[in-house]
């Protein structure tokens, strides 16, 4: 029961930070988001991003930081067995699913859906 | 020579006007909305996460793919619907900081540009939004792993 607190915490936590870069950063939502994902890849490479989602579970997963975070982490597995090039090749391992299902989705919802207003 | 003094004496009287009626940001209470909102959806992604390990063979760990691409799913759906836009407008960062608004850009920029055809409108935008994201974040992975490579050693 407390994954579900602890997720409502940190995952409102970090839209808020989200929020306070609109409001107070005046940054544009593109910039937003691209700060978060490079934080949330700066985060994993000083090793802190992995305990946050033991503790947050999906309050650290779900928000757009685990994206870049995501990223770190297929990079560095896929480099300890292959050397440079895993860097390359790993890159994109964890992230697939999110990337590839976002593709299909949208690639979906275009066919089905008209603009609306 | 900064940009305040390039500016005309007239001009700078309307900057000042402009100033005092520009619409002040309610910066608190959007900031408990999307904390609010943003846990709430953090929240129920950790309800799916908990679903697929209790009900189909995921880990803990391997729980998170199938969870995002749900979630992914449903926001794109919603954008569809229309629905996702208007709840958007309401949570700000709420919205758009999980990964639900990752698949909001994209759906929303491939519905709006499927008039352009299908292959330079709906390929060609769908990334307009979601794009910056994926740059700046592999960019930024490829540095800081390559930088642990060469000098910490992974």
């Amino acid at each position: 029961m407390m994954i579900f607190v602890n997720a409502f915490v940190v995952g409102g936590i970090i839209c808020l930070i989200g929020q306070l870069l609109l409001d107070v950063g005046k940054l544009t939502p593109a910039h937003t988001l691209s700060t978060l994902v490079v934080a949330g890849a700066v985060l994993d490479g000083l090793d802190l991003y992995e305990p946050l989602i033991d503790f947050a579970g999906a309050g650290a997963s779900v928000p757009i930081t685990s994206f870049g975070n995501a990223l770190v982490h297929g990079a560095v597995t896929e480099a300890q067995q292959s050397g440079l090039i895993g860097i390359l090749t790993g890159i994109f391992q964890v992230t697939s699913a999110g990337v590839s299902a976002a593709i299909i989705f949208s690639f979906l919802a275009a066919l089905i859906f008209r603009p609306k207003g | 020579m900064d940009k305040e003094s390039k500016l005309t004496p007239s001009q700078q009287g309307y900057k000042k006007l402009a100033g005092k009626h520009e619409i002040k940001r309610p910066v608190l209470k959007n900031c408990v909305k999307a904390f609010i909102i943003g846990g709430l959806v953090c929240t129920f992604g950790q309800m799916i996460q908990n679903g697929y390990v209790a009900y189909f063979d995921f880990t803990e760990k391997t729980a998170g793919d199938p969870t995002v691409a749900t979630l992914v799913f449903i926001a794109s759906l919603l954008t569809g619907l229309g629905i996702y836009d208007r709840f958007g407008q309401f949570a700000g960062a709420g919205s758009a900081v999980p990964v639900t608004g990752f698949a909001n850009a994209m759906a929303s920029a491939a519905i709006e540009h499927r008039t352009e055809g299908y292959v330079l409108g709906v390929g060609g935008n769908m990334f307009k939004l979601a794009g910056s994201v994926i740059v700046y974040g592999v960019f930024a992975a490829f540095v800081i792993v390559l930088v642990k490579y060469l000098f910490f050693g992974l």
